[in-house]
């Protein structure tokens, strides 16, 4: 038990540092986020720049500071809609069945097959372009994946001894839905969230490809990436410090939900 | 790596899909410039930017500009055998007029008579000695009418053997190409790759022998294997402005914006300093057109710029958001460029990055943008049709840009025939569009072609081509 | 039979919806097929003649009633970009391609997760447990485009077991194509393998909890007997959700994968479509994409049961 919780230990002081590392660069970075100097570009890590610079003679460093906050924020912002709408959907079809468990979850199938591109697209033309509108449609993508795993979670639940128990009881549904087996789908909802959280940072960088995700010169840890791609030969450094940041945060993250649910084993 | 008897295909890399092989439907550089080693049409272009017979052996124009005459190369073949016949020829225009309908260069032809078989006489319904650079149309064969979109017979170097979509197209040597004094290489796959990284990878990996649009980064690590050409991308890239947006209207703010970009860095960031600056819509290298005098009218000079502005009573500033594709990350980058360059003399500039057809259809077509950076390539050598885009009626006039003295001089250039004044003309207009600060017109950008050590040549032309029958085995 | 023939008209009334929605979205983004093809030096006129010819010129009602009722006779059109290759020829050729992927990745990810995360569950708690546990938590964290070129890089480059890009197309050169696709395959499996193990470890450790384990047990079966025998049925039930959905996602064509390996797949051939506004071609990889997200849905259902006698639907 107590081995369990070194996870969380080591989660939660690596997501505390990325944190803070994060909120200091959203006020303060060593140069300008966005500051250029042709003649530093390309440079490998030194003392004055400690993850080198990008082709432009961007700080890297300042770079992926400031840019860890977006990506968080889009992260979070992603999975808390898709985990929050897919588990009330995912709860409701699975417990009560039936023709609104099938038109649901038909919809999800819809949600599911419609390409995610196409529908940033549609977001971005309709509400305009912005992040919030990307993590809307982010958001939305990601309710399908939630709400099959609670509804598949609710559904096994439901047929087991402690449900039935409540049931002659006489609480009510709701009750049982929320109290008795909303809880019991913890263990997956936190791993599922893990990859919903990886998800989102990789699906931000993919729709930046398009021109739909963070606008540049603004840095997101997804779009330094994708961006260091053509300059991987000669700047691995460029690609690598953002990567293993990205690595980092969903480290952190993956590791505190794998604490929590030993926690309460 | 390289074996000195390996003659197999030479592989080129091309970032971009070619997604019909109709030379006629032809729309994009990349289509045009494989598609270049196919076809040819009765000329062809050089590589100082001017036209020679290619199907036509010579041509004759009459006095007054209208009645241009052909006679065909004797023995020319089509990629089956057959010969080439004066009908082909007519055939051939008449399905390309037709294709880009009545506003297209070869709706200015009024008749195409083939009084024998090898003569072809082409009567234009009025003077225009720029006519001649419209003739480059593929020919096709009439025979294949039917099969022209799927399986395209040309008289070009190359035929065309395979056509795989979003994969690769091949092209083997034609072996009845007139031109016997040509030496070069038996096969050349043309491999779409995704993007400008992959195809980089795959250049290291040597499954591409020939890629172009390398960045300096990358030519400093491409390794022992490979021959760098260096040459320029044939765009005028800039900084295209909206003249009707409100602050953009001001010439001085315009000028104002000229002054703040640094066009030497960004020519410097991309391809140290290859590139050419220009400062207005001009190519360089097509020396035959191009105002030299306009070089050098707008220095890097930010306080100059913060001057005008103020002058201009913007001395705050004002709000300018960059449209830019996304796809592009050339464009992309040079508006991260200038967006800084602007916030230095106090524009609030910024980024709007979009998908390729929402550029088509908002920036280019509906004109709803403030400012974009891209880059316009040249689909005619008619330097006509290079300067329509400033004309104020005209469908193309992207920034909106208008000048009644622009519009007399362009219609002036269309009717004279004498090409000394025409230089002279578009010299003028290149001038105004230089001291009216259309845009911000910054550089023919400097592009490094990597080609394997197996193999040697490759000419450069100023227009879209890819000239693979220039191309010889190095052993 | 019953429960067979609701599904399938659940499906073609998803199909209807899904094609509706995907019409109505050309409708909605900006950007136009035919200008797409023509680009920037076309003539309007040439513009409004191909539109004509594309029938873009209709409302959008109409043109839905034109493209169902030929999507009905099983004619999905002829592709706008690629102007000669018919909707079903182009998906007939991307489409091996991407099942082979799936396939060799499903392999993979079945071979190597399962084993693991059974070892995991077993020694829970203790060392191989630990270590697959970290491995795979790393793994998992790895961005998959990120993997994708760290592959490449070393396969392709520092070792030359793999040549990027030298992708041959099935019917040419199957075995080429198998070998070609082995390292993209394993670039697609390894964070889904990391999160297989994770799932099984995490349901055979919750199953083990379970009432029916410690009958099993006081019945004097062994661990492993209690393990194989009762729990492994039991704890696979979420892990063939999250397989089933690993699979999907892949049939549906994975993108990065195939930028990052250049393989013409049937991901690649739905951004090209999208970015070229090519809505025929769309509208049949989106149909494609449904009828295999609702097709393993089914498959999964069915599998619960067999899992599962308890679970019986109506």
């Amino acid at each position: 038990m107590k081995k369990k919780n070194r996870y969380l230990t080591v989660g939660l002081i690596m997501t505390a540092a990325v944190l803070v590392f994060t909120i200091i660069g959203q006020f303060w970075t060593p140069y300008p986020v966005n500051a250029m100097d042709s003649s530093a570009s390309n440079m490998a890590p030194c003392a004055a720049h400690l993850m080198g610079t990008d082709d432009l003679g961007r700080d890297v460093f300042s770079r992926v500071m400031n840019g860890c906050g977006m990506t968080f924020f889009v992260a979070v912002c992603t999975v808390a809609i898709g985990a929050a709408f897919g588990t009330i959907i995912g709860a409701l079809t699975g417990f009560y069945g039936g023709i609104f468990d099938e038109i649901v979850m038909r919809i999800n199938d819809v949600l599911l097959s419609f390409p995610s591109v196409l529908l940033a697209l549609i977001f971005v033309s309709v509400l305009g372009k912005g992040k919030y509108n990307i993590i809307l449609a982010l958001g939305i993508l990601f309710i399908p994946s939630f709400a099959r795993i609670v509804r598949s979670e609710v559904v096994r639940y439901k047929s087991l001894e402690f449900v039935k128990n409540a049931q002659v009881m006489g609480c009510s549904s709701m009750r049982i839905i929320f109290r008795y087996i909303i809880p019991n789908t913890k263990v997956s909802m936190l791993t599922a969230a893990a990859i919903g959280f990886n998800n989102a940072v990789l699906a931000e960088a993919s729709m930046s490809y398009l021109g739909l995700g963070i606008q540049p010169p603004d840095p997101s840890l997804g779009r330094m990436l994708s961006e260091a791609q053509s300059h991987i030969f000669n700047a691995p450094w460029y690609a690598l410090f953002p990567g293993i940041m990205i690595v980092i945060i969903i480290l952190g993250f993956s590791l505190i939900s794998e604490g929590l649910r030993a926690m309460n084993d | 790596m390289s074996d000195s008897s390996d003659h197999s295909a030479l592989v080129f890399g091309l970032t971009q899909e070619i997604s019909s092989v109709d030379p006629h439907e032809d729309t994009d550089a990349a289509t045009r410039s494989v598609l270049f080693n196919v076809f040819e049409g009765l000329v062809k272009p050089t590589t100082d930017g001017e036209v020679e017979p290619a199907v036509a052996q010579d041509y004759t124009v009459s006095d007054d500009m209208t009645e241009y005459t052909f006679t065909l190369r004797d023995g020319i073949t089509f990629h089956d055998g057959n010969p080439v016949t004066a009908e082909d020829v007519k055939y051939s225009l008449e399905r390309s007029a037709g294709i880009d309908g009545d506003q297209s260069a070869l709706s200015a032809i009024s008749d195409i008579s083939t009084p024998d078989d090898s003569t072809v006489v082409i009567t234009l319904s009025a003077p225009d000695s720029e006519f001649i650079y419209n003739l480059t149309t593929a020919i096709l064969e009439e025979a294949n009418d039917a099969q022209q979109a799927d399986n395209p017979i040309g008289t070009g170097p190359f035929k065309l053997t395979e056509f795989e979509e979003g994969q690769y197209l091949t092209l083997e040597k034609y072996d009845g190409y007139w031109n016997k004094d040509l030496d070069y290489i038996d096969e050349v796959q043309v491999k779409f790759v995704a993007d400008a990284d992959e195809a980089f990878m795959e250049l290291q990996s040597g499954s591409i022998d020939c890629l172009q649009y390398l960045t300096k980064d990358q030519i400093s690590s491409v390794g022992d294997d490979y021959n760098i050409i260096t040459t320029t991308m044939m765009l005028v890239h800039g900084l295209f402005l909206n003249n009707d947006y409100e602050p953009l209207q001001n010439k001085e703010v315009r000028q104002a914006l000229n002054y703040a970009v640094d066009r030497d860095a960004i020519n410097e960031m991309f391809a140290d300093g290859k590139g050419m600056i220009v400062q207005t819509h001009g190519y360089p290298r097509i020396t035959a057109w191009y105002n030299k005098d306009t070089e050098g009218t707008y220095t890097y000079d930010p306080d100059k710029a913060k001057e005008l502005l103020a002058d201009a009573g913007y001395a705050d500033g004002f709000d300018l958001e960059i449209t830019v594709p996304s796809n592009f990350t050339q464009h992309v980058t040079t508006a991260e460029m200038i967006a800084e360059n602007l916030k230095a003399v106090g524009i609030n500039a910024t980024i709007n990055s979009v998908d390729w057809n929402t550029w088509l259809s908002e920036t280019y077509q509906n004109r709803n943008y403030q400012a974009t950076v891209i880059g316009f390539d040249i689909s005619s050598l008619s330097p006509a049709t290079w300067y329509k885009r400033y004309y104020s009626t005209s469908d193309n006039d992207m920034t909106n840009f208008a000048s009644t003295e622009y519009d007399s001089l362009y219609d002036q250039a269309q009717q004279t025939t004498d090409n000394d004044t025409k230089k002279d003309l578009y010299g003028q207009m290149q001038q105004i569009l230089t001291d009216d600060a259309a845009s911000v017109f910054i550089q023919d950008p400097g592009d490094f072609i990597a080609l394997n050590k197996r193999f040697t040549g490759l000419k450069t032309y100023p227009v879209s081509a890819l000239d693979f029958s220039s191309v010889q085995y190095a052993n | 039979m019953k429960y067979f023939i609701k599904k399938i008209i659940s499906l073609i009334i998803t199909l209807l919806v899904i094609s509706l929605l995907t019409f109505t979205a050309f409708s909605i983004i900006p950007g136009d097929a035919a200008l797409s093809k023509l680009g920037v030096d076309a003539s309007p006129t040439a513009v409004e003649n191909l539109r004509k010819e594309y029938g873009l010129d209709k409302p959008v009602i109409v043109r839905y009633g034109d493209w169902l009722a030929d999507a009905l006779h099983g004619d999905f059109g002829q592709s706008f970009k690629y102007s000669n290759k018919s909707v079903s020829e182009l998906m007939a050729s991307r489409l091996p391609v991407t099942v082979l992927l799936a396939v060799m990745s499903l392999i993979i990810i079945v071979v190597v997760s399962l084993p693991l995360g059974m070892l995991s569950a077993r020694f829970s708690g203790r060392w191989p447990d630990t270590v697959i546990n970290i491995v795979s938590q790393v793994l998992m964290a790895i961005p998959s485009f990120f993997l994708g070129i760290i592959i490449t890089y070393v396969f392709g480059i520092v070792l030359r077991v793999f040549q990027t890009g030298g992708f041959v197309s099935p019917d040419k050169d199957l075995q080429g194509c198998i070998r070609y696709l082995f390292f993209p395959a394993v670039a697609v499996a390894i964070p889904k393998i990391a999160m297989v193990v994770k799932y099984l470890r995490n349901s055979v450790l919750s199953e083990m909890k379970k009432d029916y384990v410690r009958t099993a047990y006081s019945k004097g079966n062994s661990d492993n007997q209690v393990l194989y025998g009762h729990v492994f049925r039991n704890a696979l039930i979420p892990v063939i959700t999250f397989v089933a959905m690993v699979v999907a996602e892949i049939l549906a064509g994975s993108l990065v994968v195939e930028q990052v390996f250049s393989i013409p797949g049937m991901g690649r051939l739905l951004i090209t479509s999208i970015s070229a506004r090519d809505y025929p071609v769309v509208q049949a990889s989106v149909l494609y994409i449904t009828t295999i997200v609702v097709v393993i849905n089914f498959i999964v259902d069915v599998l619960y049961q067999l899992a599962d006698p308890r679970i019986r639907y109506a």
